[in-house]
């Protein structure tokens, strides 16, 4: 972990409800993607925690949803607005456990961290295939961008106004010789992704935090394996070891 | 150069500075960020006979300038702590700690405080009898002078540490209170604990804790922690660790004037992880602006 100050170079919607921002500093404490950044916004108390969508020596990316007045602030700022932010949270995914052929599945904001995810199993030669759901075709958001890495993408729509009508588990299901399954999405949609599909693989979790590091003791949960925090011990967890 | 050595029960800290129990783990999170030897001390996360998975989340709800949370004691048992927490904090800490203990009865305090006691790295025994997230328990002790003194009795016959007692401010007279564990031996208090608070989300119109309610703490709180610091030193002759709602260099000395010997930083280290290291950093500064040489000099100097 560390706390250094950022710089946003670009906020900007992609849909109505979510935004890229693109942030200027330090990133080497990032080492994995899943990984989490802990934003201090002015006139709030606890940083707000959101997913790492794509980083490089320079710039870290984030895609956020206004779901509060904390988001809908962050939402506001200018380019050029500097930020304190704790970088380099959470265990992230594990890359070395996908097989060959693995399967990505993003739901809604839990979309962002799959970018990364796919860029980094594609640089270790696999050949990963994302599925990407939402609500709406007005809500879809980062479509093009997956497809520009030139792997496959699924969309699936709960209206059906783009892609599969459905769920993602619509698509999960007519999906063959998948290797390993990564997801991160809202607690539904990963309970049910841990039903229907046929290997093993990683969740990703969310759940109200105090520090992000590991020191409160907010966001614990209790797993096969023992308590986890999903701060620090997540927010990814292997598939056997999740109680539902 | 100015003295911020401070002296607890003969214990001497090299300053007034301690991470509050419940936001510092045990100690070795931090660790990893600076060298956590600069504290004067840190209490560690409250501790109790058996292991604790604590309350449903979420647990934790935004407040303006502070938070709630219902953490509800998670911790893995007094068996672990000695086995496991201890070695691994003696690694990273090398300076005689404080151990926060917690019960749900009177005999569970002096059974785990009797155990704690034989521990070398202990310094000073704080007896938590003031946890709003747990029923039939913990601050129910806290709350009614007979009770918090039983506790107090109970754990002086079984230890040789000094043992301080951290109240809640949930209560209408906490002075009776600090005085009934003076009475009973206390050698110190410490106060003030979280205070009751609740947040309702207007989305789903249901309280965002799951537990309903939790501990309010934060900067929000300082003003009635003074408040309360200063009502309970003039009363009691043992010394008191002042604590809810520290966040600067400023409030330390702010805390001392009220009557505090020693200061603990609690929800400041959960959104600024090197909040105990840029208070003690900034402490000498700060003190020469208000033309302070030593901090023993200041202690409870607002009510001369």
């Amino acid at each position: 972990m560390k706390q250094s100050i950022y710089t946003i170079k670009i906020n900007q919607h992609l849909t109505d409800q979510v935004l890229k921002m693109v942030l200027a500093g330090d990133t080497s404490a990032i080492t994995a993607p899943g990984q989490f950044i802990n934003i201090k916004l002015d006139g709030f108390f606890l940083r707000r925690p959101i997913s790492v969508c794509d980083y490089d020596e320079k710039t870290i990316t984030i895609l956020y949803k206004i779901v509060g007045k904390g988001t809908e602030y962050l939402s506001t700022l200018p380019a050029g607005k500097t930020l304190d932010i704790l970088t380099g949270l959470g265990n992230g995914y594990d890359t070395a456990k996908s097989g060959q052929k693995p399967l990505l599945i993003g739901g809604g904001v839990g979309v962002p961290p799959m970018y990364r995810l796919a860029k980094d199993l594609l640089a270790e030669g696999k050949k990963p295939s994302v599925i990407l759901g939402f609500n709406t075709k007005e809500e879809a958001f980062y479509i093009e961008e997956f497809k520009a890495l030139g792997i496959p993408v699924h969309v699936a729509t709960a209206d059906g106004s783009l892609g599969t009508k459905g769920f993602v588990t619509d698509v999960v299901k007519t999906m063959e010789n998948y290797t390993y399954f990564y997801t991160c999405g809202p607690e539904p949609m990963l309970k049910a992704l841990s039903d229907v599909t046929v290997t093993s693989g990683q969740l990703s979790f969310e759940e109200r935090m105090g520090c992000g590091f590991g020191a409160c003791m907010g966001c614990s949960c209790e797993t096969k394996y023992g308590t986890k925090r999903i701060c620090k011990d997540g927010p990814v967890l292997e598939k056997e070891e999740i109680k539902w | 150069m100015v003295n911020t050595k401070v002296t607890l029960s003969g214990l001497t800290l090299d300053n007034p500075v301690i991470p509050a129990s419940g936001t510092f783990g045990y100690g070795y999170e931090f660790a990893e960020l600076y060298d956590i030897n600069i504290l004067g001390s840190f209490s560690f996360k409250g501790t109790t006979k058996e292991p604790r998975f604590g309350n449903p989340t979420p647990r934790i709800a935004e407040c303006p300038s502070g938070m709630i949370n219902s953490v509800g004691l998670q911790n893995p048992g007094i068996d672990k702590v000695i086995s496991e927490e201890l070695p691994k904090l003696r690694k990273c800490f090398h300076k005689p700690v404080i151990a926060n203990i917690s019960g749900f009865s009177v005999d569970e305090y002096a059974y785990c405080c009797e155990r704690i006691d034989k521990e070398e790295q202990v310094g000073i025994i704080e007896v938590n009898v003031s946890c709003p997230n747990v029923h039939h328990g913990g601050m129910s002790f806290g709350t009614s002078p007979e009770a918090a003194a039983e506790v107090t009795r109970a754990v002086k016959a079984v230890t040789t540490k000094p043992v301080y007692i951290k109240l809640s401010p949930n209560v209408t007279d906490i002075v009776s209170i600090a005085k009934a564990c003076e009475d009973a031996g206390a050698d110190g208090i410490s106060l003030i604990n979280t205070m009751m608070g609740m947040r309702i989300d207007l989305k789903t119109k249901r309280p965002v804790i799951a537990n309903k309610m939790g501990g309010f703490s934060g900067k929000a709180i300082f003003p009635i922690a003074v408040r309360m610091v200063y009502q309970v030193a003039e009363a009691v002759k043992v010394p008191v660790i002042g604590m809810g709602g520290v966040s600067s260099a400023e409030d330390v000395i702010e805390m001392m004037l009220a009557g505090a010997t020693a200061v603990q930083v609690g929800a400041a280290n959960l959104v600024e992880p090197f909040a105990c290291k840029n208070i003690i950093e900034d402490l000498p500064r700060v003190m020469e602006r208000y033309g302070i040489t030593d901090l023993n000099d200041i202690i409870g100097g607002a009510r001369k």
